[in-house]
């Protein structure tokens, strides 16, 4: 155990001294601070120019049909063509001219905005929902119905479903789909990305070791048993500290990062920005309401569901998961190491090991629509597979016994492939001078001591 | 008394049987040659003395009782294939290499300081590997090796690698642990280097050992039929003057005096050699030679493979 220490320790410390982790610790955060806060940031600086857009209505019905807003001003012009101020645009101080033909009723395309620049989507979107309601009233006007307004009004309709979950203790607890999505998917793909990102780093270690050839000096001081799980330990600290870093730092970075940019410093609108940027950069965008009363409403109810989110159950789940699926992969990682000489050589052996990486990313997926289907409670039993489509079930929620059975799997699996895993690795540490295949690992484990 | 006997181990890896009833036998405080051919099984047996790997059959004793595990803190090992960690610093990983042997932080620290001096490399403490030259190299894998001062060392062709300057001061060094008590068992393919050093030999041919002793009394054992002359006269004359029994095996003249070398086909107490030649020239030395280790080691494993039918 002392000898696991002390391999461990050296593991440990050449890799955190080295300045590519200290570089990747710094800069991950500020790439996800930077995914979560610019689009939020980019939300709120939303073109502060005051624009002015001159409207020529031959159609001569919208004068006050459309909605200015804080800075989108329109002048109607009477009496002008499209011709005489093309002249003088330049010079004008118009940012658009918006022409209205005649027949806008009936044609579609007979609206058409000149500029000199192009004009973004907010605003042609504007002017078109505006021309659009304003057409669509006229013309239930001209059935000359009977208190239409009042109709109009009642028949306005926003209706979005909220999911509440109910525990088992009575508790109504106010839940997010789209949230419960957004954290499976970030989760899952993170534990497989850092499955292969500290695995190889495992592999690299062995490769290493065996073709500097220092590993006989090695093992005549410690059992290649020991230098093999020193090393998978020591790798498995690393990774516990740079993902806790990771977490500090960019919940660091968000927290000053939003207080400093944003004009609003109150946090918990920062926060609802946060919540929207991310919901639209997971692709939640047609959920996101048409109307700003919606909108808050919708945000604030991820704010409910936000501070719903067992965070205990999930931050300890994807520890747990992370480092059983690293503990399992970092074995079979260590065996492909001990058979090769170097890098180059290790694709094919690492093949088979990819596999149920890639086929639990591919489960991953079909999980965040039916995080309890077949496939899903299946996959997340299998060991191999687990500590990916678990952790997409957990955010919405798994049954303990669940837990429970697939974590045990996934102990025993890691327990037995190490074991496996050591016999390739004692022997195959010690061969030179030849690449080696699985068929002859697998006789590797059945050689005696 | 024997600090390390291997009795009738065997080891089989696969299809091939890589050590066939191997016993050896190293008295303590000898220098121990380990010989044979590439693939005859040496490294095997080194691994199996280091608990690297273990014995299908057979025991390994040392000290005079069965092998343990804590052994290794008194074995000190240099493989063929040995290397450092390239990118990390010399001192961190001398220090690292001499921890794993049991040695605390503190010991290893003052005996490391020791070494460097002793070897002349101070400067290199927080040099990284990969900047050293490989000599430069050799010598802190050297020191690594004897940095618990371990009573038995086992050297696995530990002077490839040297220039003849570093490599002599490794062979003194070698021969300075001797003189301090410790057990040294070498492997090499360099024959000058066991006759100058070693007391004992073993010769490990195609998995078994074919050869034992003391090295006086395997050359001596191995030399009665050839016999070295310093003649003055004319070779030719004395090759035509011998009879069947005797064959000029090799001949060099210098300045009027002829080095002869003279081969006994069948050696008995009745040699006649001298009787042959006096009548045709002057004898003005005559001695037994003493075949070099290269030539047995050659001979031997020729005439076992030939006994054999192994190429």
């Amino acid at each position: 155990m002392n000898k696991i220490m002390l391999v461990l320790e050296r593991e440990f410390l050449t890799r955190v001294r080295k300045k590519s982790f200290i570089i990747m610790t710094i800069l991950t955060p500020i790439l996800f601070a930077a995914l979560m806060i610019v689009p939020a940031v980019i939300a709120t600086l939303e073109d502060k120019n005051e624009r002015h857009i001159a409207v020529i209505d031959d159609a001569g019905i919208f004068e006050g049909a459309i909605p200015e807003t804080e800075y989108l001003k329109f002048t109607f012009l009477h009496d002008v063509e499209v011709d005489d101020i093309k002249e003088t645009f330049y010079d004008s101080n118009y940012y658009a001219v918006l022409f209205i033909g005649k027949m806008v009723a009936s044609t579609p395309d007979a609206v058409v905005l000149y500029s000199d620049k192009q004009p973004s989507i907010d605003i042609t979107s504007h002017i078109s929902s505006a021309l659009k309601n304003e057409i669509e009233s006229q013309k239930l006007m001209s059935y000359d119905i009977e208190n239409l307004d009042e109709i109009l009004n009642n028949i306005k309709t926003s209706v979005r479903v909220r999911t509440i979950k109910w525990t088992k203790s009575g508790e109504a607890k106010e839940s997010s789909t789209e949230l419960a999505m957004g954290l499976a998917y970030i989760l899952s793909f993170m534990v497989y990305m850092l499955i292969f990102l500290f695995g190889t780093q495992v592999m690299r270690g062995v490769i290493e070791e065996k073709s500097s050839r220092i590993v006989e000096v090695i093992v005549s001081s410690v059992k290649p048993f020991q230098l093999m799980m020193g090393k998978i330990l020591g790798i498995a600290a690393v990774s516990l500290v740079q993902i806790v870093l990771w977490i500090i730092l960019t919940f660091g970075l968000v927290t000053v990062g939003t207080s400093l940019l944003m004009d609003k410093p109150d946090t918990a609108d920062a926060n609802k920005q946060m919540v929207t940027s991310i919901m639209e950069a997971q692709g939640g965008a047609q959920m996101i309401p048409d109307t700003a009363a919606a909108d808050n409403d919708f945000v604030s109810e991820m704010m409910g569901a936000l501070s719903n989110v067992n965070f205990v159950l999930i931050i300890g789940g994807f520890i747990f998961f992370f480092i059983g699926g690293y503990l399992l992969y970092a074995a079979m990682f260590a065996a492909v190491g001990s058979a090769v000489e170097n890098e180059a050589d290790t694709q094919q052996l690492v093949m088979p090991i990819t596999i149920p990486l890639i086929i639990a990313i591919v489960v991953m997926v079909s999980g965040l629509r039916s995080p309890d289907g077949a496939i899903s409670f299946w996959f997340s039993m299998i060991p191999f597979t687990s500590p990916i489509v678990m952790i997409t079930r957990l955010p919405y929620g798994v049954p303990t016994w669940e837990l429970i059975l697939s974590g045990s799997l996934l102990i025993v699996t890691f327990i037995a492939m190490t074991w496996l895993a050591a016999k390739i690795y004692r022997t195959g540490i010690l061969l030179y001078g030849k690449k080696h295949t699985w068929g002859e690992m697998w006789k590797w484990i059945r050689y005696s001591n | 008394m024997n600090i390390l006997t291997t009795s009738n181990i065997e080891k089989r890896f696969a299809t091939h049987l890589a050590l066939d009833d191997v016993s050896i036998s190293v008295p303590e405080g000898s220098i121990y040659g380990l010989l044979g051919p590439n693939g005859a099984g040496k490294t095997t047996l080194i691994r199996i003395i280091n608990q690297i790997t273990g014995p299908d059959k057979g025991s390994v004793e040392f000290s005079g009782r069965p092998l343990k595990a804590d052994d290794i803190y008194n074995i000190g090992y240099l493989p063929e294939e040995r290397g450092l960690y390239k990118k990390m610093k010399v001192g961190e990983q001398a220090l690292y290499l001499a921890r794993l042997k049991g040695l605390s932080r503190h010991d290893a620290l003052k005996r490391l300081k020791f070494w460097f001096e002793k070897m002349e490399i101070q400067g290199w403490w927080d040099k990284k590997i990969e900047e050293l030259s490989k000599g430069m190299a050799q010598k802190i894998q050297f020191v690594v090796t004897v940095i618990h001062d371990p009573k038995l060392l086992i050297f696995d062709e530990p002077f490839s690698g040297f220039d003849p300057i570093n490599a002599n001061l490794i062979k003194n060094e070698i021969l300075d642990l001797k003189k301090n008590g410790a057990t040294v068992i070498f492997s090499t393919h360099n024959m000058g280097s066991v006759e100058e050093m070693c007391d004992h030999i073993t010769l490990i041919n195609k998995s078994k050992n074919i050869l034992s002793g003391p090295i006086d009394k395997v050359r001596q054992s191995y030399g009665s039929n050839v016999f070295e002359l310093l003649l003055r006269g004319d070779i030719e004359k004395v090759r035509e003057n011998l009879g069947s029994n005797y064959e000029l095996v090799s001949h060099k003249e210098d300045a009027g005096l002829v080095n002869a070398q003279v081969k006994v086909h069948n050696y008995s107490e009745d040699n006649r050699l001298l009787k042959e030649i006096i009548p045709v020239a002057e004898i003005l030395g005559f001695k037994q030679a003493v075949p070099s280790m290269n030539d047995i080691f050659i001979q031997v494993v020729q005439e076992y493979n030939k006994a054999h039918g192994l190429k």
